[in-house]
């Protein structure tokens, strides 16, 4: 119910959302799940074993039970936080793990059978038979056991990444992480604010607490004046540090759009990255429940999270309420009730000696042993003095102390401490490098010490940045010490729940120990305690003490689970933001792409580029007719494609070519300018790296060209080999790939094409290169074939690609031939036994694809030693061949290689097929593979055998060039 | 992780492509006999703590870059150019 003048919610805003299909109001401030309390709804879930009715817990994104799905236009988002999700006009939730209603659920069994559901259930129940597994338990048990459920459609929500960078990253704007961002926001420093919250301020805006005097929260808001008045500071409200990384590097999640109602291009989350040069956490601590019998009744609480709903929110769960603690905080939640005109019933403190409080009903060494109300909370059984009684309340706060957040710290393989005095564990120093832990996170619980430690983690954090941070008065507050006597489990014969996520009670833990998983870890993996949205974070502590106890040894003895990233759950989608679809990877688009296209190209992917895969005539309706015409257009008149994918290197310098030399197997330095040649490329390793052409430009000026697949792995190697072996070599290169663009002609007419388009013959011998003018245009004119035919490859700069393409098409076309797509193109080089990276694939050598002879006697290269070591050359090695079927049939790349006869197993297999294409030049079928010892064998019969596609043929071992073995057609 | 290139300044590991030992700067003499380069293609020890290894910084300056990191705690200890005496 709302409690009138209290709260930080806009009454003059209501908001209208939906719960299960029924419409409720609220304000603008509220949380979904403080609106749902103002309307006294109680039962907000179900349980993820038992299919218990629960409500809310807590008022914090620790939340273990008001887990809804929020269903949007475009998203349906399970397992959202009700006490993190803002409220927004038109806001319309779901109740989980409930059917046919929240109010009756099938389910429910589950809760009467919970004798056969403890710890280990799956590991016991579902055993036998073993092929039931998959069929039938595994189904039933993920029917049964769950949480919120997917729209089974793609998420189309937008979501952002990005980057940020601060002298000191401050986490919590709680009391010590606004003191520490206002030290160091005075300091100059360049500081980010990171704050869980819709609005800064920590526990001090849901406790009634003093701060000099007045209000603390006059103190929260002349604090973030004067920090939204320094530049140098920056304040992300609604993003939870969620991961800390190695070198100051932290992820966050930003809610950028989640408590808006959706609109286009409005990002729902931002995941940050950021990079941090000192590091304060200030992230406060997280009370813990006590577990008792039936302790998860809707209207249990968090004591704290009372207070918080009262002061942020004015809204209160119950009339009457009482509280249950082993410790002092509870006190002044009861004060802050009182004071808005609650009852509080009573104080249930399980001290004996706990202090006096005047005006409650206070029960010293006394202990809540029973909660009864399934759909909510109406009585309490307490035991106090060997006496039992009841007290009715819909509501009980119960405390069992405070953990500080040590999470983040446990990021980089940092151990907490266990603190007997505080009955916490408490950070070690130094746990994540250039992070400092201020405040209750680091075990101060008062207000004084959260202030004083804010500042002296950012004066200290600063002074090793060089930075002196000026003096700052410390603002007057309670400094209250803590006192706690530790209590986890009240004893009692039936269930208390300690995680509530995952429905796991102080019996299963117990009956964890008891076969023998005494190990904290086993005993996690055992119960599934701590493995459920919320991390343990409610549990883990308890957990540990319950098991410590069954054990028998003390909880620092016992060890703690070990916390990962992500501190609170982050949607992959926000991880991957901008990676759906085409974003996930760059599109490189060649300069003749829309000309391609407005051809009906059909597109093909090469690494990042987009090449045409054919272009369809009309009548055509295979690719398959489109390619043989084209490669047929290619062997009888002119063809053109784009070839601009190739890498392409300038190298200058006096030592240019004596490094080419050392990188390619064969000689470059005694090339003449305006030639080209061919060459090969290893590995240090001896196998081949690459391979492609090299023109000499001009006597200290060369142009390497690699395979589109190999660019930047060339590029990369070639910076190491001069950076590593020869730095004082007067040679530099660099990529000008994109700054060319490259069309290969190619054809018996190619020479009449070219110099339609020059305006004069292009006079180059093979292999010969030249600066050209095409139409006013400075280029380069190579006389270099992929092709086997007559070839020409003219570049001009980028800007004049797409024009350039476009001419040299209609003067192809006006000649009888056309333009030519990667089908073609492989076809081509198949019929001419060329190679590309299906065959250089990272495993073959010089002598596997016959070009040992280009390893040059005379130098030494890169790879060279290896490449003749033993076992790398001989005739045990799958060398390169052509296969052509004895009969008409398809042949696959992926197939292996037979002897006739041979038994078809891996032992036999004695090669494989790397390419394939229909040739219209043979009329055939054929194919570059390797075949052991394949040199020698030509003429041979072996049966290329593909299981997975049915394939089973027996071919010709063949040289690998097909056509024009002679390359008569090229020099012409 | 961050690696502070000589040149560029601190930079996050995306930026970089990592290649392997920096025993790849030790290349045997053409003549050296097999087992030297075996050992220098192939043999590497897998030791917890220092080791020094190859990045390229691919996405900012082009430098390779020889690193001294401890595969414990994660620490960069140096991070130097390989041109210049490394090799
Ligand atoms: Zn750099």
């Amino acid at each position: 119910m709302r409690i009138d003048g209290k709260g930080r919610i806009d009454r003059t805003r209501p908001v209208t959302f939906r719960f299960d299909g029924r419409a409720y109001a609220g304000y603008k401030g509220d949380t979904l799940a403080s609106a749902l309390i103002a309307n006294d709804v109680r039962v907000v879930g179900r349980s993820f074993k038992y299919h218990r009715p629960r409500g809310i817990l807590t008022a914090g994104s620790e939340e273990p039970n008001a887990l809804v799905e929020i269903v949007g236009p475009a998203n349906q988002t399970p397992n959202t936080r009700a006490t993190v999700q803002e409220l927004f006009e038109g806001l319309a939730a779901r109740s989980q793990n409930r059917w046919p209603s929240l109010r009756y659920d099938a389910l429910e069994i589950n809760d009467l059978a919970a004798l056969f559901l403890s710890a280990g259930f799956y590991y016991k129940t579902f055993m036998w038979p073993r092929r039931f597994w998959e069929g039938l338990y595994e189904p039933l048990i993920r029917r049964a056991a769950g949480l919120g459920s997917l729209s089974g459609r793609h998420d189309e929500g937008v979501y952002e990444k990005a980057w940020a960078h601060c002298d000191l990253l401050v986490i919590g704007a709680g009391p010590a992480g606004l003191m520490a961002a206002l030290v160091a926001g005075r300091a100059g420093a360049d500081v980010i604010l990171a704050d869980e919250s819709s609005e800064p301020g920590g526990r001090l805006l849901s406790d009634d607490g003093e701060i000099d005097g007045a209000h603390a929260t006059d103190w929260v808001a002349r604090v973030l004046a004067e920090l939204a008045s320094l530049p140098n500071v920056r304040l992300m409200t609604r993003t939870t540090v969620t991961g800390a990384y190695d070198d100051g590097t932290y992820g966050a999640l930003e809610r950028v759009g989640l408590h808006r109602s959706p609109r286009p291009n409005l990002p729902r989350e931002c995941f940050w990255r950021i990079v941090a040069k000192r590091t304060v956490l200030a992230a406060g601590a997280l009370e813990r429940s006590v577990a008792f019998e039936d302790n998860d009744r809707p209207g249990v609480m968090l004591a704290s999270a009372l207070p918080s709903y009262l002061n942020r929110y004015g809204v209160v769960p119950a009339r009457r309420v009482a509280l249950f603690a082993n410790n002092d905080s509870a006190r002044s939640t009861a004060r802050s009730l009182m004071a808005a005109g609650v009852e509080v019933v009573a104080i249930i403190d399980s001290r004996e000696d706990a202090p006096d409080e005047p005006g409650i009903a206070l029960h010293k060494g006394a202990q809540v042993i029973r909660a009864r109300g399934r759909m909510g909370l109406r009585e309490i059984m307490v035991r106090a003095g060997g006496r039992e009684f009841r007290v009715e309340a819909e509501c009980l706060g119960v405390s069992g102390g405070w953990n500080p957040s040590v999470h983040l710290t446990c990021h980089l393989n940092g151990r907490p401490r266990w603190s007997d005095a505080l009955a916490a564990f408490v950070p070690v120093e130094g746990a994540v490098p250039g992070m400092l832990v201020a405040g209750a996170a680091n075990g101060s619980f008062s207000t004084h010490g959260c202030l004083a430690a804010g500042a002296e983690a950012a004066r200290a954090s600063l002074a090793a940045l060089g930075v002196a941070a000026g003096a700052v008065e410390l603002p007057q507050a309670e400094d209250a010490p803590y006192q706690i006597a530790p209590l986890w489990a009240v004893p009692g014969k039936g269930r208390a729940w300690l995680d509530l996520a995952n429905d796991v009670t102080v019996k299963d833990v117990a009956l964890a120990a008891q076969e023998g998983f005494r190990s904290v870890e086993h005993m996690k993996r055992y119960t599934t305690q701590g493995m459920a949205p919320d991390q343990g974070k409610n549990s883990n502590v308890a957990a540990l003490a319950v098991l410590a106890d069954a054990t028998g040894r003390g909880i620092a003895e016992t060890g703690i689970t070990t916390f990962r990233p992500p501190y609170a759950p982050v949607s992959i989608a926000a991880m991957g933001a901008g990676g759906r679809g085409m974003g996930f990877a760059p599109q490189r688009i060649l300069t003749s792409d829309q000309a391609s296209r407005d051809r009906g190209a059909p597109m093909v992917e090469a690494g990042l580029w987009y090449r045409p895969g054919y272009f369809p005539k009309p009548g055509e309706t295979t690719w398959r007719e489109a390619c043989d015409r084209e490669v047929m257009m290619v062997r009888c008149s002119v063809g053109v494609t784009d070839v601009s994918t190739l890498g392409k290197i300038e190298i200058q310098g006096p030592d240019a070519g004596r490094f080419l030399d050392f990188v390619y197997t064969n000689t470059f330095s005694t090339l003449p300018v305006g030639k080209v040649r061919y060459g090969l490329m290893l590995r240090e390793d001896g196998h081949v790296l690459d391979d492609g052409t090299c023109a000499r430009l001009g006597d200290q000026h060369w142009l390497m060209t690699t395979t589109t697949a190999a660019a930047g792995l060339v590029m990369r190697h070639l910076d190491f080999v001069h950076q590593a072996f020869c730095a004082d070599w007067q040679v530099r290169f660099a990529s000008v790939t994109e700054s060319w663009a490259q069309f290969a002609v190619a054809g018996p007419l190619a020479r009449d094409l070219v110099t339609s388009a020059l305006g004069h013959a292009p006079d180059l011998p093979f292999m010969g290169c030249a600066p050209v003018v095409v139409q006013g245009v400075a280029a380069r004119l190579f006389r270099i074939s992929f092709s086997g035919e007559e070839g020409y490859e003219l570049a001009v700069p980028t800007r004049y690609g797409e024009a350039l393409f476009r001419d040299l098409t209609a003067r192809a076309e006006t000649m009888g031939g056309g333009l030519y797509g990667m089908e073609a193109l492989n076809v081509l080089r198949i019929e001419k036994g060329f190679i590309t990276h299906a065959e250089i694939h990272g495993r073959t050598t010089a002598f596997d694809i016959g070009m040992e002879k280009m390893v040059s006697g005379k130098k030494d290269c890169i790879g060279k030693v290896a490449a003749t070591r033993a076992g790398l050359v001989g005739p045990e090695r799958e060398q390169m061949v052509g296969l052509m079927p004895l009969t008409g049939s398809v042949l696959t790349a992926g197939a292996h290689l037979f002897a006739q006869g041979a038994d078809l197993v891996r032992e036999n297999a004695t090669g494989y097929v790397t390419s394939v294409g229909y040739s219209p030049t043979l009329h055939s079928h054929l194919a570059l593979g390797f075949l052991k010892n394949g040199r020698a064998r030509h003429g041979e019969t072996v049966r290329l055998v593909d299981r997975l596609r049915g394939v089973d043929v027996l071919c010709t071992v063949t040289d690998p060039v097909f056509h024009d073995p002679k390359g008569e057609k090229l020099r012409a | 992780m961050r690696l502070t290139c000589p040149l560029c300044g601190p930079r996050d590991r995306r930026e970089f492509y990592y290649y392997g030992a920096a025993e790849y700067l030790n290349r045997p003499a053409p003549d050296a006999a097999p087992e030297a380069w075996d050992d220098h293609l192939h043999n590497r020890d897998n030791p917890a703590g220092l080791v020094q290894d190859l990045w390229y910084h691919e996405q900012g300056c082009c430098s390779w870059l020889k690193v001294t990191r401890n595969t414990v705690t994660h620490e960069i200890v140096t991070v130097e150019p390989v041109a210049g005496g490394a090799a």
